[in-house]
């Protein structure tokens, strides 16, 4: 979870308001790459089907070859023939299967080689994104795009490919040879396509929007269910299960109901479809045989074109569901496409130093910043913290405290104004080494999934295990880890249900205590350890600020009297700056918040 | 999906009803390429244009009637689909939201809402589809072989034969393919929790400069995942070209046999050529089975996992445990001890009594067990040894509403809701607005009221996102107080208000909650000196108990918290 003082009053934005609407041939040319770059499974794809197209067509041809060695007339049967031939078809299906084998496991290869990339592009710009970038999307809906929407977008590569790429052959097949045929008759299709087209079109008009109603509710009911399932320790000890279940039952019923309406309106297209073909169907037959009967084509011709029509309408039946199913592929691949194409942190400049040897000298020179253009968070705020001192950024929760360690660590770039690190601007060094300089521990703990050991090796990969009980000893977490079945090869999940927030936080400070960098942040870094734990850990947390420039936000002000300038912010804010004891003779806003402190009403 | 019948049951009748209408279509369907052939044959062939407009306008008809029948039954499949997965969301989410505590730890909430919403999704998908396309092919199927028999019963028992061969090869597919598809599911697990892991640790990942590593890591997950959906592939995609080689091969059979016995005189060539028709007939009819048994097996995994939490047993079911006669105290601890794993204690031989009224604080270090004490007092957990009694009665044998009912709880990081002030504050409970009103007041987040311009309908963003930690602190003290509780709980519930708020606020409840036993743990001294009775934890031990003045003189620790916390002139009361 994120820290909401970080923007103050955002909300959260729903990614699919955001992503931009690319034009259908922008999408067409962005997936062709990812395509392209499997060019070779291609070509092998294309022409397996187109053989085995061939070969399934030669098996009819060769059963027919071995019919007519059935003499109908006389009943007399040359069998050698027969054998020959169905020789021959066992081949023929035999390699045909093969052949279809060989295709599909060639597309299953290039499809999930495609969504590989792709996850692998997301997840590529997702690490170079700002912090920003963050703090304004739900990290569900990112999930989801990485998930979810990469594997439509690869269920569609699959199999819609290869049926359009089959369509298309049977369609260009069939439409040449009816042509050779009979021309007259092939205007009935010039005719009955248009039709299908528009009534195609009128369909998908009528049901879009309820299709869009029934995302939009199970996206409803999904998100109620998300926020249920976070409270529901809450819900249980308030015994209020049953009002809860009337409120999902409410909006499960909308869900349904939209879902009803939608897919009862939207699969009528199928059969609409399916019948104006066979219309077509009985329009050719008719006028066919009436042609035949007028003498102008032959029983044969009228046969085959028949047969051909067939096929030919095949594809046109499945035009409507493979349409749909690419409307909801290049849906997904435009939330794919706004992820991998989401605007990076700016590169650092060619000429970006990196920044070595720091001995921890941190100026603020004039700086504005604002998160969003209405809301002016800093106002021309200079401060100087020379290497070795201590600065504490204190004021009530919520004022803003985090946006200067956002500054400072460059995670968000000053509107104008300067950040230098003895001296160099830090825009003029890489980001890499600016955050090297400083080793920080944040009160939201964050924890992986591995165990305690790597957790704490996290940002030192080479730490022996001894390296790690040490700084665990010092944090006074070594006691707990060492009760623990399996130590410090413990898994943490985010199911771990005996460790608290105090101790997540004391993880954190172990963590930190293997990193050796000249500068210090420190943001309520003990905000849940007990006050008993704090005192123990005291000893070790002054070794790790010892000669560092350091940067502490904390509540406690006990613990900020020794700062050598103390920030007080307010509102998003800096209102005063100054010593303990500057600030309490100025008698401000810090004297008052000081006092409150002690002062105890009873 | 077996695992889901019953949901299924009730809508039987409806389904077959949906079913024989599908049938109907689909042989409106299949009558159109009869017609065709007759149009060719009677009409065209004998030169009867008539004949031809007969069968003609008959084609039209039954495309009309097709097209009648199909809207038909797939808007009934809609609804049945519909209700069908309505009444398991129903069930699941019943089930979800009264998991113990434990079972919540086993099943995790992220995996409880992707089957709440993913994997109902699924099953909502099959259930329509296999009504909706699932019946043409095995009308074709049966229809095709029925007329084979018909034909040629001799011939007919090659196709017959076959289609064990065929179901065994399905058979063995799917039993590789769908271990490789539940394993895909656990793979796809892991790839979202790096993703999950890198957005919320983005700060000190950047910070660490751990990019590449994470990097790394992800391709690790992103190539599992792509090997085993390979691999499933794989496997599913040998059904088809393997039934049709069987059929294909059976064909070849009939013919060879058939040649044969048209020179023997015991059929007739023109039953071959029909045999010919109707085994491309079956070869289709074969495809669409199997696509519907892939997309099955698909939807088996998720009726697996849905099923799975619906067949969870109630945990910790009512108890006959002996009570105790009418006891003086409101709560007491006989012994209680506590394990969340089974290895080591978190709470070990835990006593004590508190009367109604009275208030009970909690001091102790970081993972003392504090926060179990409140979890086992709510029964959230279920104590391993001891007793736990209200009014003399062992919860255990407390029906869970009347024990809920008692309580206003405060927990750590406390569950805000979406939406206004007045929900959050009412939190599902029948409470007329006075009264949260009242409620806001005591907690001391009147302030808030009046910051908003809304006052009780002001909006809440999700998570409490526009609201400070204090905020929500003062709202969530307000949910617990507006219930009148007989007993409030509070974990570490004003941590992040000022000391004077804090204090207002002890004071508002000293004065019009009186009669509430009151259970706070904290941090600060200054929040429980005020207790009737303190206990001092350390490791799931109490090594202090007693009130304020009693653990100065006596408790070291105490002695330390406190002169550290308030400073020496704090201490004297």
């Amino acid at each position: 979870m994120k820290n909401p003082n970080m923007i103050g009053d955002r909300h959260a934005v729903n990614m699919r308001d955001r992503t931009t609407h690319l034009p259908r041939s922008v999408l067409l040319k962005r997936l062709w790459k990812y395509l392209g770059r499997q060019r070779m499974l291609i070509i092998v794809a294309i022409l397996l089907s187109i053989t085995s197209s061939v070969l399934s067509l030669y098996g009819p041809k060769l059963s027919g070859i071995a019919i007519n060695a059935i003499d109908l007339k006389s009943g007399s049967v040359d069998l050698d023939t027969v054998i020959h031939c169905v020789w021959l078809m066992a081949v023929c299906y035999l390699f045909s299967a093969g052949l279809t084998y060989f295709l599909n496991f060639v597309m299953i290869r290039l499809s999930r080689r495609v969504s590989k990339q792709m996850r692998h592009d997301i997840f590529e710009n997702m690490s170079r994104l700002p912090v920003r970038f963050f703090d304004s999307y739900q990290t569900g809906d990112l999930i989801s795009i990485i998930t979810y929407d990469v594997d439509t977008v690869n269920q569609s590569l699959s199999t819609d490919l290869i049926q359009i790429l089959n369509s298309i052959v049977t369609v260009i097949v069939s439409m040449f040879m009816m042509l050779s045929i009979a021309p007259k008759l092939v205007l009935i299709f010039l005719v009955m396509i248009p039709i299908t087209f528009f009534v195609t079109k009128w369909i998908t008009g009528i049901v879009r929007p309820l299709f869009r109603n029934r995302s939009a509710k199970l996206g409803k009911l999904n998100g109620f269910v998300e926020e249920m399932l976070s409270g529901q320790k809450t819900i249980r000890a308030y015994g209020r299960e049953d009002v809860v279940q009337e409120a999902f039952d409410e909006k499960n019923q909308d869900a349904v109901n939209a879902y009803i309406k939608a897919e009862a309106n939207g699969s009528i297209s199928g059969p609409v479809i399916n019948s104006i073909n066979n219309i077509s169907l009985a329009l050719v037959c008719i006028f066919g045989s009436l042609l035949f009967l007028a003498g102008q084509i032959g029983l044969g011709d009228l046969s085959s074109f028949v047969q051909y029509s067939r096929k030919f309408s095949g594809p046109i039946n499945e035009f409507a569901n493979i349409i749909s199913e690419l409307q909801s592929a290049f849906a997904a691949s435009e939330r794919v496409f706004f992820l991998i194409d989401a605007e990076p942190e700016t590169a650092d400049s060619l000429d970006a130093e990196v920044l070595t040897n720091v001995y921890g000298d941190v100026q603020l020179d004039h700086v504005d910043f604002s998160y969003t253009p209405e809301k002016q968070i800093i106002k021309d705020f200079s401060m100087h913290a020379k290497p070795g001192s201590l600065t504490a950024i204190v004021g009530p929760t919520g004022a803003g405290k985090t946006t200067i360690i956002n500054l400072l660590m460059r995670f968000y770039d000053v509107d104008s104004g300067a950040i230098l690190i003895d001296g160099k601007d830090i825009r003029s060094v890489t980001r890499d080494s600016l955050r090297k300089a400083y080793t920080m521990v944040l009160q939201d703990t964050w924890l992986f999934h591995g165990t305690i050991y790597e957790n704490i090796a996290y940002g030192k990969p080479d730490a022996t295990l001894e390296d790690v009980i040490r700084v665990c000893k010092a944090a006074h977490i070594h006691g707990y880890i060492s009760r623990l079945p399996d130590g410090y090869n413990t898994v943490l999940t985010d199911n771990g249900t005996s460790i608290s927030k105090g101790q997540k936080q004391l993880l954190t400070i172990a963590r930190a205590m293997l990193l050796d960098a000249q500068m210090l942040i420190l943001d309520e870094a003990t905000s849940n350890v007990d006050t008993r734990t704090e005192q123990k850990i005291q000893a070790a947390m002054r070794k790790l600020m010892e000669g560092k420039t350091c940067f502490v936000i904390a509540h406690r002000l006990s613990t900020i009297r020794s700062a050598d300038n103390i920030l007080v912010m307010r509102d998003g804010n800096i209102v005063e700056q100054g010593s303990h004891d500057a600030l309490m003779s100025a008698n401000g806003f810090y004297k008052k918040l000081y006092q409150s402190q002690f002062d105890v009403i009873t | 999906m077996k695992k889901i019948y019953p949901y299924i049951k009730p809508f039987i009748g409806y389904i077959l009803l949906t079913l024989l209408i599908k049938v109907a279509a689909s042989m409106a369907d299949l009558i159109i390429p009869y017609l065709m052939e007759s149009i060719l044959s009677v009409g065209a062939e004998a030169g009867n244009a008539s004949k031809v407009y007969l069968y003609g306008s008959l084609m039209a008809l039954c495309a009309i009637l097709g097209l009648c029948f199909n809207v038909l039954a797939n808007r009934m499949s809609a609804v049945s689909a519909g209700k069908i997965t309505k009444s398991i969301r129903h069930d699941l989410f019943k089930k979800t939201m009264h998991f113990s505590a434990r079972q919540m730890d086993a099943v995790t909430v992220s995996s409880a809402e992707s089957r709440l919403t993913s994997d109902t999704y699924n099953i909502n998908q099959i259930l329509a589809r296999v009504q909706r396309i699932g019946i043409r092919a095995p009308i074709l199927l049966v229809g095709g072989i029925a007329m084979m028999l018909i034909i040629d019963a001799g011939l007919a028992l090659i196709p017959i034969a076959l289609l064990p061969i065929i179901a065994l090869i399905t058979y063995f597919v799917t039993k590789h393919s769908i271990p490789l598809y539940t394993k895909q599911q656990t793979i796809l697990d892991r790839v979202v929790r790096t993703v999950q892991e890198n957005i919320t640790g983005v700060r000190v990942i950047k910070a660490l400069s751990k990019t590449e590593h994470e990097k790394e890591r992800f391709n690790v997950v992103n190539s599992e995942l792509n090997d085993v959906g390979e691999k499933a592939g794989t496997i599913t995609a040998i059904t088809m070209p393997a039934s049709s080689l069987v059929l294909n091969l059976g064909l070849t059979i009939v013919v060879i046999l058939g040649a044969i016995r048209v020179r023997g005189g015991h059929t007739e060539p023109s039953v071959i050529v029909a045999f010919l028709q109707y085994f491309t007939l079956i070869l289709n009819a074969m495809m669409g089975v199997t696509r519907i048994f892939v997309m099955w097996s698909k939807a088996e995994a998720s009726a697996q996992r849905v099923a799975e939490v619906l067949q969870l047993p109630e945990d910790q079911p009512l108890q006959d445990v002996e009570n105790i006669e009418h006891s003086p105290a409101h709560i007491e601890f006989k012994d209680v001890t506590f394990s969340y794993t089974g290895c080591g204690e978190n709470i070990s031989h835990l006593s004590f009594r508190l009367e109604k009224g009275q208030t009970l604080g909690i001091l102790g270090s970081t993972g003392s067990g504090k926060s179990t004490i409140l979890n086992l007092l709510m029964r959230l957990y279920d104590v391993n040894d001891g007793q736990i009694l209200l009014n003399g009665q062992d919860i255990r044998s407390i029906e869970p509403a009347q024990l809920t009912s008692k309580f206003g709880i405060v927990f750590q990081n406390d569950f805000i809701a979406e939406g206004d002030i007045a929900h959050n504050i009412r939190f599902f409970r029948d409470i007329p607005d006075e009264k949260l009103t009242i409620a806001a007041q005591h907690a001391q987040a009147e302030s808030i009221l009046a910051e908003k311009e809304a006052g009780l309908s002001s909006a809440v963003a999700i998570r409490g996102n526009n609201l400070s930690g204090g905020q929500k602190q003062r709202l969530l003290i307000a949910r617990a107080l507006a219930g009148d509780p007989e007993i409030l709980v509070l974990d570490d519930a004003s941590s992040a208000l000022d000391y004077q708020t804090d204090a207002l606020l002890r004071k508002a409840l000293r004065e019009n909650y009186r009669n509430t036993t009151t259970v706070l743990v904290a941090q600060r001294v200054s929040s429980l000196r005020h207790a009737d009775l303190i206990l001092v934890l350390s490791d799931g031990q109490v090594i202090g108990c007693g009130t304020h003045n009693d653990l100065m003189d006596s408790c070291e620790e105490y002695r330390i918290i406190a002169h550290t916390q308030m400073g020496a002139e704090g201490v004297q009361v």
